[in-house]
């Protein structure tokens, strides 16, 4: 009796589950109706780089609406469909495959993490599905190092590595007039090295010497020994091209020794655990360059950053700014394209020029690079502060 | 480099070195303790130590404790956790062949590492300010409280493990183990009790360390272990190991030299000097510095 009723139940339960998963499926399909166009989103909504993938939905959430508000595009309204990619790069292909073929989207915001844009970007070549990612800073995402051809499907709204190094090094020598510095870099990443490489030849070039060139180890935490020896080459400037985690320690220890020059970094130092790690009152008199400030008195930001807060109650981050952008250049490729399909909005795409975005004026380049200004963003008591826009 | 400059370079080297050396040391403590008395290198020892660095964040932060309380708790929840995982994971194989409990080790290492990413998320945490961080500049040399904090706590844990060692009915128990356990257990010796007991001064230990270096270097995540950990066991390797001077002299001195080389060679060499001395020491003086040649008994 006990058994039948039991077995009753659990009939019961899957036939439901079943039935859900039935409705849920056709749901999906229905939603592709004639009057909407649907774009997807693969993002890292959990795992490690969770609040990166939060943001970047969010601002591509309020571009959709803001489009949609103003009549949507074609005369048809947008929709987003987001996948995850857990912040891991095969999931990433995964979250590509379905929204390419089951989702049957028209264009895709492409995961924040070069590695996992460099893992679907096979598939976005096979299936004619454009992505762009908004923050994908390395090289390899738009140009496939196989065949050394561009990827006609994969374009980035951010700019890349090379450029952040040259930015600092022109910083360096033209505001804070330095003439010498010293170079510590993450020798773990390729995104600190590049940008070591370009902040040199740039500062070199600018007439600048370099004193000393370091390196450590990414989850090192004791960086005294390799800042004496480069407080005793008396650099102007010291140039940290790491993330957020070592760096901090590192501006922490040479204040500590005394070593009180200005500190120089790129976007991997933009997270609020910055100043907790190093103290607030450390981190002054440093800087790094970012794709975006909020303190940005430009119209265009001023609208973003008051727009976003009215939606989510906080001040966007430059994955919501960037992703925001990834969006609208994607609906103004529609647009001109004036077409639904991803063949004709990815040729649209390609001659992006002078468009006029929340992180400056993108054109994009052959190479399907965005090139527009810089920020520099300093530190003051544990806050960042916009100091200067720097134009390519 | 006038002479001047490089004489205070080097003692400011030195002091670095120091500081850098007493924190291995105290890592380095527990390996050659546990490695003593059962002949097992215990890979899951730098986790305890990023364990105890938790505990202490969350004594001192969510408990609002003072910094001497969370460390005592720190190095009590450590202790309780060493002497659990070596019942659960190292015990039952005591028995079998050495490799068998080795392999062991390293999965509960992983265990920790991985579990830990689990329970309190990769993202780095930073411990509030417990006690001050006062910058003494002596003739140019820089030294701060913090570190003339984390050397003397290492050396007052040294001495107090010392004469547990040596003056205890339990450190004598400790040593009769580690010399002969089978003779120690017709002794009367509860020989379980001893290896217990050593984990649980060994993981204390660590966890000592971890709040040390958690307030110190200001930041802590899962994963902090690991290197500490393997850059420890050079340490006990290079002063003997399974000798507990040998493990204070091997700590202190791998920092000086790190930062030596560091300071006066390059940053990029520092590693590679960390894991040649492991060599050059296996290949010359397998015994370590303090190390006696002992023969195999066959």
């Amino acid at each position: 009796m006990k058994l039948r009723q039991w077995k009753k139940v659990a009939g019961f339960v899957v036939a439901s589950v079943m039935a859900t998963a039935l409705l849920t499926g056709c749901g999906g399909s229905q939603q592709g109706g004639s009057d909407t166009i649907r774009l997807g989103a693969n993002l890292e909504m959990t795992g490690g780089n969770a609040t990166f993938g939060g943001s970047a939905a969010n601002g591509a959430k309020l571009a959709i609406k803001e489009v949609n508000s103003k009549g949507g595009v074609l005369g048809k309204q947008l929709s987003l469909v987001i996948a995850d990619n857990r912040s891991e790069a095969s999931e990433a292909a995964n979250a590509m495959q379905k929204l390419a073929t089951q989702d049957k989207v028209s264009a895709i915001i492409a995961p924040i993490a070069s590695s996992s844009v460099i893992a679907g970007a096979q598939v976005n070549q096979d299936n004619k599905i454009l992505a762009i990612s908004p923050t994908a800073s390395n090289p390899k995402v738009t140009v496939d190092p196989a065949t050394g051809k561009v990827r006609d499907f994969i374009f980035r709204a951010a700019f890349i590595d090379p450029f952040q190094g040259s930015v600092m090094a022109s910083f360096a020598s033209k505001s804070l007039q330095a003439k010498t510095a010293a170079i510590y870099i993450d020798n773990s990443s390729d995104y600190a090295k590049g940008l070591g490489q370009f902040f040199k030849e740039t500062f070199v070039k600018n007439g600048g010497v370099i004193v000393s060139e370091e390196g450590y180890l990414q989850k090192d935490t004791d960086f005294k020994a390799t800042l004496t020896k480069i407080k005793s080459k008396n650099p102007d400037v010291v140039f940290v091209p790491g993330y957020y985690q070592e760096v901090g320690m590192i501006i922490k220890q040479s204040r500590d020794l005394g070593l009180m020059v200005p500190f120089l970094g790129g976007d991997g130092w933009d997270s609020a655990k910055l100043p907790e790690i190093a103290g607030a009152q450390a981190l002054n008199n440093s800087y790094f360059s970012n794709h975006y400030s909020p303190d940005d008195n430009s119209a265009a930001v001023k609208n973003f950053v008051e727009a976003y807060k009215k939606e989510y109650g906080q001040t966007p981050d430059a994955f919501a700014a960037l992703s925001y952008d990834a969006t609208m250049m994607i609906v103004e490729a529609m647009k001109r394209a004036n077409s639904a399909d991803s063949v004709k909005i990815k040729d649209e795409l390609a001659k992006t020029k002078d468009y006029a975005a929340v992180s400056g004026q993108i054109t994009l380049n052959a190479t399907h690079d965005a090139v527009k200004s810089a920020v520099i963003v300093e530190m003051k008591d544990g806050k960042q502060t916009f100091r200067e826009k720097v134009n390519p | 480099m006038d002479f001047a400059s490089f004489g205070s370079q080097l003692v400011q080297q030195l002091v670095n070195g120091v500081s850098l050396g007493s924190i291995y040391a105290l890592i380095a403590l527990g390996y050659t303790m546990v490695y003593g008395i059962i002949r097992l290198i215990n890979f899951a020892h730098g986790d305890i130590y990023m364990l105890g660095a938790y505990v202490g964040f969350y004594a001192t932060t969510m408990g609002k404790l003072p910094f001497f309380p969370a460390l005592i708790i720190a190095m009590v929840v450590a202790a309780i956790v060493g002497v659990v995982i070596e019942r659960l994971a190292y015990r039952p194989l005591r028995n079998h062949p050495k490799i068998a409990v080795l392999i062991t080790a390293i999965g509960v290492s992983l265990l920790l590492e991985y579990g830990g990413m689990l329970l309190v998320s990769p993202q780095p945490r930073t411990f509030p300010p417990v006690f001050g961080n006062e910058i003494y500049n002596v003739a140019g040399i820089i030294v701060n409280f913090q570190q003339i904090v984390i050397l003397a706590i290492s050396v007052a844990l040294m001495i107090i493990l010392t004469y547990v060692v040596n003056h205890t009915k339990v450190g004598k128990a400790m040593r009769a183990v580690s010399f002969d356990t089978d003779a120690a257990k017709l002794m009367g010796i509860n020989v379980d009790r001893i290896i217990s007991f050593t984990f649980a001064i060994g993981s204390g230990l660590a966890a000592a360390a971890g709040v040390l270096v958690g307030i110190y270097y200001n930041s802590i995540d899962p994963l902090m272990g690991i290197m500490p950990g393997l850059k420890a066991f050079v340490a006990a390797v290079l002063g003997g190991i399974g000798i507990i001077p040998g493990a204070m002299l091997g700590g202190v001195l791998l920092g000086v030299v790190e930062s030596l080389v560091s300071g006066f060679i390059s940053s990029t060499f520092r590693d590679a000097a960390a894991f040649g001395i492991l060599i050059i020491i296996l290949l010359f003086k397998p015994s370590g510095l303090l190390g006696k040649n002992v023969r195999e008994k066959v």
